[in-house]
């Protein structure tokens, strides 16, 4: 389970000073999958970033089955971030010299997983294993990105507005990807996205305005990928 | 439009190769025409050492001109390659908006003005050295006395044509690098594909990931290696002459050397490490940590920067023993040049202390990249 509790974050100092979460709390459930829905500037990323340990709180608690990360030193956080959780960018973030095999290596051997290519298999690129980023497209790319990040078989998956860079086809293809490895292996998936529809895969929607929190709702069922809107 | 001229002065390593190739150059150059000018006042007894000296200009002069030259040719190449990369985006709104290929490149001539900067400082400077080099090369009187005399031609043969010569190299060199379509500009789009024979077992990540960062910018290799032979070689080449020279020449060999390696290195890593951010930058978001890091982007680089060493060993006793043979044939009293094993092994422990304490800096850098960093990037 994952308790954030009271996270306050500000950008700038003295009369520049932003603060971007306002005491923001809630509680995500093992397996659950979350989307967090706002618009630009409402804080959602850096809850996100906050919440998997690319940035520190000003103060407040995100606790892991009930181990707060707010305070781990820079080495226990790289420990927490190689074997609890894994991040999906919307800007894929491939190293280009490596091709896509490598790149999901990257991901399988910091937890000694001999299986990675059936996570290549699973995102369909299996024909595509030798292939660089450079020679792939948008989609393409982004399917190695989840490929990377399941290959180290994370507690929690972390998406920055996954499909913000691809077009509707593509996007499908991607969410339906994350959704059925999500059954397979169980994880829980916490997405940022500023696309409503996407909200209706989600088990639990949060809301966020102005960096507070203004609504949590549960879905009582999930669509698939192909079922919501664009 | 896109380089400005206060982007001459980031090209600190080519105006430094520049100013020591000029400050060499000049010196030996001015004092072979100021002795040529008393050939016919040459005492027949002192004939072997004015052949000697005039050999010793000629030599000094082709060799560290030469080298450094081109030293200053790669550098270049490589700014104007990383500055391209580095401002993509900004060049490909230009070609984008219909700037032509060659207007574009023909402000990357402004890159000249650090020639033109560092061979001005170079002949400035040798100006002040000149007075002690010739007090110091005829302090056995074999010479008759001459002072230093100044000759104008010089400026226009080693400041104003470098500076035009490089300017030019500039321009073709920026031409033909933008010569990729103005999206794949725009995109910062680089495919990078690098050949992997077929032979080539699969191996660990971090293993390929040193490999590859080896293989995908080469030109780092040379300077590394490069860097560390200067180092040798220069080094080495100090601690060995002293029977031959005076303390002023190898005291300035050993600074041209120490400078010379000790910018090359610096550039060549910063390079490493600002051209593989985003990499390490993910990695640490993976959860790597900056040791795995910075071995998998440095780690490769351990055994070019050995072999560098070692040609620049095999180099400074090449030259040297060709120099002594040739040179000095036909005087008295010259002992035959033998390879000096101990300035060799000094070197050595200097050059793994100071390698390891830059590749320790680095890591700490490495260590201090936020992660987040990445989403700015």
């Amino acid at each position: 389970m994952i308790k954030v509790n009271n996270l306050h974050k500000s950008f700038g100092m003295n009369d520049n000073k932003f603060e971007v979460l306002k005491g923001i709390s809630f509680e995500v459930e093992q397996g659950d999958f979350v989307v967090i829905l706002g618009a630009s500037g409402s804080g959602k990323s850096t809850l996100l970033n906050v919440m998997s340990g690319l940035e520190n709180a000003d103060c407040g608690e995100v606790a892991y089955d009930g181990r707060d990360i707010t305070g781990l030193s820079d080495k226990e956080l790289t420990e927490f971030r190689k074997t609890d959780i894994a991040y999906i960018f919307q800007q894929y973030y491939l190293l280009p010299h490596l091709n896509v095999q490598s790149n999901v290596k990257m991901g399988a051997e910091l937890v000694g997983n001999k299986d990675y290519m059936k996570i290549i298999e699973a995102v369909g690129l299996k024909d595509k294993a030798k292939k660089y980023p450079g020679e792939l497209s948008g989609g393409e790319q982004q399917r190695v990105a989840v490929a990377r990040a399941l290959a180290k078989k994370p507690k929690v998956l972390f998406l920055d507005e996954p499909t913000g860079a691809l077009d509707e086809e593509t996007g499908r293809k991607v969410l339906d990807f994350i959704d059925k490895l999500q059954k397979e292996m169980g994880f829980t998936v916490i997405m940022v996205t500023h696309n409503q529809n996407i909200a209706d895969m989600a088990k639990t929607v949060i809301r966020m305005n102005s960096g507070k929190i203004v609504d949590i709702s549960k879905n009582t069922t999930q669509k698939s990928a192909y079922e919501i809107g664009w | 439009m896109v380089v400005s001229i206060r982007d001459i002065f980031k090209l600190i390593g080519v105006i430094l190769v520049c100013f020591c190739a000029v400050f060499v150059c000049a010196i030996f150059i001015n004092y072979g025409i100021d002795l040529k000018a008393v050939e016919s006042e040459i005492a027949e007894t002192s004939r072997t050492y004015y052949d000697a000296s005039m050999l010793t200009c000629k030599a000094v002069c082709g060799v560290s001109g030469a080298v450094l030259a081109l030293t200053s040719v790669v550098l270049l190449c490589f700014y104007i390659s990383h500055y391209i990369e580095s401002h993509s985006r900004d060049l490909g709104i230009l070609k984008a908006m219909g700037y032509s290929r060659i207007k574009i490149a023909s402000g990357f001539a402004v890159f000249g003005l650090s020639v033109l900067l560092g061979t001005s400082l170079g002949y400035a400077g040798s100006h002040l050295m000149m007075p002690k080099i010739y007090e110091v090369q005829n302090k056995d009187g074999l010479l008759p006395d001459f002072g230093v005399r100044f000759h104008p031609e010089l400026i226009f043969f080693v400041i104003v044509i470098p500076a035009v010569v490089f300017a030019g190299i500039a321009v073709a060199y920026s031409y033909k690098k933008l010569k990729k379509p103005a999206m794949d500009l725009l995109r910062e789009r680089n495919i990078t594909k690098i050949k992997i024979s077929k032979n080539e077992k699969e191996m660990p990540f971090l293993n390929e990931m040193r490999r590859n960062t080896l293989r995908q910018k080469k030109s780092l290799v040379f300077f590394i290696a490069f860097a560390i032979f200067c180092f040798s070689a220069m080094i080495q080449m100090a601690a060995s002459m002293d029977e031959y020279a005076s303390r002023v020449m190898s005291s300035m060999i050993l600074i041209i050397g120490v400078i010379l390696a000790y910018v090359i290195l610096f550039i060549a890593t910063s390079s490493v490490i600002r051209g593989n951010a985003k990499s390490i930058m993910m990695m640490k978001v993976m959860g790597y940590d900056a040791k795995e890091c910075a071995n998998a982007v440095f780690g490769g680089y351990r055994l070019w920067a050995l072999l560098g060493f070692f040609a620049g060993t095999l180099y400074q006793y090449g030259i040297l023993k060709v120099m002594v043979d040739v040179v000095f044939k036909d005087m008295d009293n010259v002992e035959p040049y033998r390879f000096k094993p101990v300035p060799m092994l000094i070197s050595l422990a200097v050059y793994v202390i100071s390698y390891e304490a830059t590749m320790y800096f680095y890591r700490k850098r490495v260590d201090k990249m936020p992660v987040k960093q990445i989403m700015i990037e």
